[in-house]
């Protein structure tokens, strides 16, 4: 059996089948991550030790046949997620000596599910980037193209499941943060309606936009993990209660009749022609399968980048402030009195780009700037989620390019900010009306990296969604592709 | 030129719930320095605050009980700024929409009574606390106290002297004790109070520049600081001076006020709506289900006291003074056949005293009103005479039991018969023959003596009443 390449509902099978047992299919992704990781950079920590620990206990469990969906299942999670007794960075030099002394939520659901911790994934500071360049513990590489960035924030978990480090991993999704990585490393990744995962544990970046999702190779393989991650926690009051729902259960059911919306704005300009012709073949396929293409329009998502680069960095600022060297994290060496021992902690413990999002988010809060800026911004965010309302009324998904190119180079966008804030263009404004989005591979663009399409669903309609994703998938071998890891920056 | 003073309040009254007001760490005041801070208390990375609805609950009956508007809707936000005892960097409070806005609390001094005006009262998260002493020159955090619910009530500036200020911050800590949202103990700062002053040329209509006076941790500060602080002020402008919009601390050794930081060095907040909360919404269900539940309120209480029950308003003040020595009252009156008049004497005399020299509030009362009642039913059916009735409370205080057992066995039973009193005084005048000439000579002032000397020889048992029945007929001869 080839570990390394089976879907996670056969690997489960397999499992409680006892065909494998947890510690051989965690040896052969922890020896896989030892091989390779070496050039990829995907994971900040590994625990060989631990994670076949908890392999001995799933397999105790799988034993006496109390095995669950994921039991057994090596999954890697972003190291936003605090996990007890393991490092916990989020990417920064200021967390780069936390040890999380509790679980997020996320965590205790694959606990009590018996997967097992395969790692933690490299991030952008804080979540706070589109190109994983921002990350204290260096750039994470595309697996296709060792000298391309792999997207960001969650880059490291994008790039460990190309790579097939991991069967699947956790991520989160604030601005683009799972789609556009997931586009640009060739794989599927979902980020779930605002308030189904529960944040209690996810390092806040911006509160009103976080939200935690998956990636993995294919649409099923995210269904399967999406059924333990979302949950009701009394711990997070924006966590939304609801009876739980099986995210498999659409899956085999034919498209016939599907609306899918192409909003004018995402077809229009600034899009390259390798990705606009990777998502057309798409759309063709989609036709094949019996859907119809309807066109809708979103007049407001042109302002949705500057709209969630006032609103995300203004909660950033907050939310970044506990980090004062105080109770834990970095703490200057040396320092004078109070006010300087919180200067030096904080310019030596984050990164240019979260500080670039600190100032902006202190600024647009400022006596005033504020109804300038965050109440304007505030206004504008009401009428992108009306756009979507509107839309939805003449459709069932939308669909369009997770990003408008394929993935760039390594330190190509570092020194402008703008055009790097400009790849999450059209993943933006799904966080901001707090909708469901997921982006699957959809083929390869030039220099042959690989192309995601966007799907946008309607509140709660992650199951549709991926329904939708996996009958392409079902028709397509896009999401088997797996990169052979030799074009290097080496040998170019 | 006459001076008229103007004076604002803001209060902080902590909130007498059990745990915290975004997290379940206990209140409990005292504990050891940090065991009562959880991970959400010390804000580590990815936690995230939920509203305890007990806090919403008591905020709400503070609505109900000053006649002010609930918010069917208030806004939980973010107020920035760095301090060590703040661990999130910023305070969760509200600021633009407040859950409770407008109402009204009514004063009495000597010129009268007066409403004051509230302006709002929002609910907001304590900071911890920072001690900066035994640690060697470092500086100590202890985060117990952070996130304890605290309700700020402001007021409007409507008060014109201390003596109404000093009122006022009175009549809200009976309030908020009475309704039982807060403790009121001001020595653990579960009652504080900032005082905004400033100065106005009588008859000018626009407000002087104000001071904001903090540390006033008693009414006894509270009224001397803002004594200090006018005069400060007056000195200062007629001495060709400008009062500076500023914050002053009260230093109780010097009593005097210092300043501590001024509108200059002001922070920017920068508040902002708290994106881990979402608004609170508070039903007309969940407002008429605390109303259904709120206590007879002390104004209400006093009026009722004056008019069912014949006190006077003064009686009725200190009966409704406390809820503990109200409801002490209550208990008492139908066991004394409810004879307002004798109870009220008795609570506000003898038990206040005794309560006051233990440093007690009726709620710990060594004497129970049963068994003050069973002293005070014996007392009204002549078994025991006033005075007598003084010396048993007193040993009820000490010894505890009841009434009737000690009235029994120390012999106290008061001498009501008419024939025993009748051979005493038989005695008396026996022995005294001149005295008994003196008086039916018309010198009245003798009867006093047979008084005396009866009351001796009953040990202090006879019935005054009927002793004097019997001496008056006796000596009439």
């Amino acid at each position: 059996m080839d570990l390394l390449n089976t879907s996670l509902r056969q690997l489960a099978a397999a499992l409680r089948e006892r065909r494998i047992s947890s510690r051989e299919l965690a040896s052969a992704y922890l020896d896989r991550i030892d091989g390779l990781d070496s050039r990829l950079n995907a994971f900040i920590t590994v625990d060989p030790e631990r994670t076949l620990k908890q392999a001995d206990l799933a397999d105790e469990r799988l034993s006496q046949g109390r095995g669950e969906a994921l039991t057994g299942i090596p999954i890697a999670h972003k190291d936003i997620f605090c996990t007890q007794g393991w490092l916990t960075t989020c990417g920064s030099k200021m967390l780069s000596n936390f040890v999380a002394p509790y679980d997020a939520h996320v965590i205790e659901k694959f606990a009590a599910a018996g997967a097992l911790i395969l790692g933690k994934t490299n991030m952008d500071e804080f979540a706070m980037g589109s190109s994983n360049e921002t990350s204290f513990y260096g750039p994470v590489k595309n697996p296709w193209d060792l000298r391309k960035v792999p997207g960001g924030s969650s880059g490291g978990s994008a790039a460990a499941v190309a790579a097939r480090l991991a069967p699947a991993a956790t991520a989160t999704d604030t601005g683009g943060s799972i789609r556009q990585p997931a586009a640009l490393c060739g794989v599927s990744g979902i980020k779930p309606t605002y308030g189904l995962v529960s944040r209690y544990g996810m390092i806040a970046y911006a509160s009103s936009l976080d939200q935690g999702g998956v990636i993995a190779p294919g649409a099923e393989d995210l269904a399967l993990v999406l059924n333990t991650m979302v949950g009701f926690d009394a711990r997070d009051a924006t966590s939304i209660g609801r009876p739980a729902e099986d995210y498999t259960a659409l899956l085999g059911q034919p498209l016939r009749g599907l609306r899918i919306g192409l909003p004018r704005e995402y077809f229009s300009t600034g899009v390259s022609a390798d990705v606009s012709r990777a998502i057309e073949e798409s759309l063709a396929e989609y036709k094949r399968l019996g859907a119809v293409l309807v066109e809708v329009t979103l007049p407001h998502s042109a302002l949705s980048v500057p709209v969630y680069y006032v609103l995300a960095p203004a909660e950033a600022s907050s939310n970044l402030a506990r980090y004062d060297g105080v109770r834990y994290g970095w703490r200057a060496a040396r320092y004078g009195d109070l006010t300087d021992m919180y200067e030096r902690t904080r310019a030596e413990g984050f990164g240019p780009e979260v500080k670039r999002r600190i100032l902006t988010g202190t600024y647009v809060l400022s006596r005033g700037y504020y109804d300038a800026y965050y109440l304007q911004a505030q206004r504008v965010r009401r009428l992108i989620s009306n756009d979507f309302k509107e839309a939805f009324a003449r459709c069932d998904v939308i669909m369009g390019p997770a990003s408008p190119t394929v993935a760039f180079n390594l330190g190509e966008k570092t020194s402008d900010p703008v055009q790097m804030y400009l790849s999450d263009i059209f993943t933006i404004s799904v966080n901001l009306a707090g909708l469901p989005g997921l982006s699957i591979p959809a083929g390869f663009g030039s220099g042959g990296l690989p192309v995601g399409l966007q799907l946008i669903g309607n509140h709660f309609n992650e199951g549709r969604l991926l329904q939708v994703a996996h009958q392409y998938q079902q028709a397509t071998d896009w999401h088997r592709r797996v990169p052979s890891l030799d074009r290097t920056g080496e040998t170019a | 030129m006459n001076w008229e003073v103007v004076i604002g309040l803001e209060t902080h009254a902590q909130l007498a719930t059990h745990s915290k007001i975004f997290s379940g760490s206990s209140t409990a005041f005292g504990a050891a320095p940090n065991v009562q801070a959880n991970a959400v208390d010390l804000a580590l990375p990815g936690v995230l605050p939920v509203l305890n609805r007990a806090a919403v609950t008591c905020a709400i009956r503070f609505g109900l009980a000053t006649g002010a508007h609930i918010a069917e809707s208030s806004v939980f936000a973010r107020k920035n700024y760095f301090y060590p005892d703040l661990p999130k960097g910023y305070q969760i409070s509200q600021y633009e929409i407040p859950v409770v806005s407008g109402g009204v609390l009514t004063i009495r001094t000597e010129s009268g009574e007066k409403t004051i005006r509230l302006t709002r009262a929002h609910l907001e998260e304590d900071a911890g606390k920072s001690l900066h002493e035994d640690f060697h020159g470092l500086s100590g955090i202890d985060l117990n106290r952070a996130g304890t619910p605290l309700l700020e009530i402001v007021s409007e500036p409507d008060m014109r002297s201390p003596a109404e200020a000093v009122a006022y911050a009175r009549m809200l800590h009976r309030l908020v004790t009475w309704i039982g949202i807060c403790d009121g103990n001001m020595q653990e700062g579960s009652f504080r109070c900032d005082a905004n002053v400033s100065i106005r040329p009588q008859g000018q209509e626009a407000f002087g520049t104000r001071c904001e006076i903090k540390n006033l941790n008693s009414f006894r500060f509270l009224e001397k600081a803002m004594h200090y602080e006018i005069q400060r002020q007056i000195e200062l402008v007629e001495s060709g001076g400008v009062v500076i919009q500023e914050t002053r601390l009260y230093d109780p050794e010097r009593d005097e006020t210092r300043p501590m930081r001024s509108k200059e060095d002001a922070q920017d907040y920068r508040y902002f709506p708290d994106p881990d909360l979402l608004p609170l919404h508070i039903t007309a269900d969940w407002v008429e289900q605390v109303r259904a539940q709120m206590p007879e309120l002390p104004e209400a209480m006093q009026q009722r006291f004056v008019n069912d029950l014949g006190l006077s308003a003064y009686d009725a003040g200190v009966l409704t003074g406390s809820r503990a020595t109200a409801q002490y009252f209550l208990q008492l009156l139908p066991l004394v056949e409810d004879d307002a008049k004798l109870c009220a004497n008795w609570v506000t005399g003898e038990l206040s005293a005794a309560l006051h020299r233990d440093g007690v509030t009726e709620e710990s009362s060594r004497i129970s009103p049963q068994q003050l009642g069973g002293l005070l039913k014996r007392v009204k059916d002549g078994t025991i005479s006033s005075k007598m009735a003084k010396e048993l409370f007193e040993a009820l205080w000490t010894d505890g039991g009841d009434a009737d057992t000690l009235i029994e066995s120390r012999g106290l039973r008061q001498i009501s018969d008419a024939g025993a009193l009748e051979d005493i005084v038989g005695a008396l005048m026996a022995e005294h023959p001149a005295q008994v000439a003196e008086y039916r000579a018309g010198k009245e002032k003798v009867f006093g003596f047979f008084v005396g000397r009866a009351m001796k020889a009953s040990g202090g048992r006879a019935n005054p009443e009927q002793l004097n029945a019997v001496l008056k007929r006796k000596l009439a001869g």
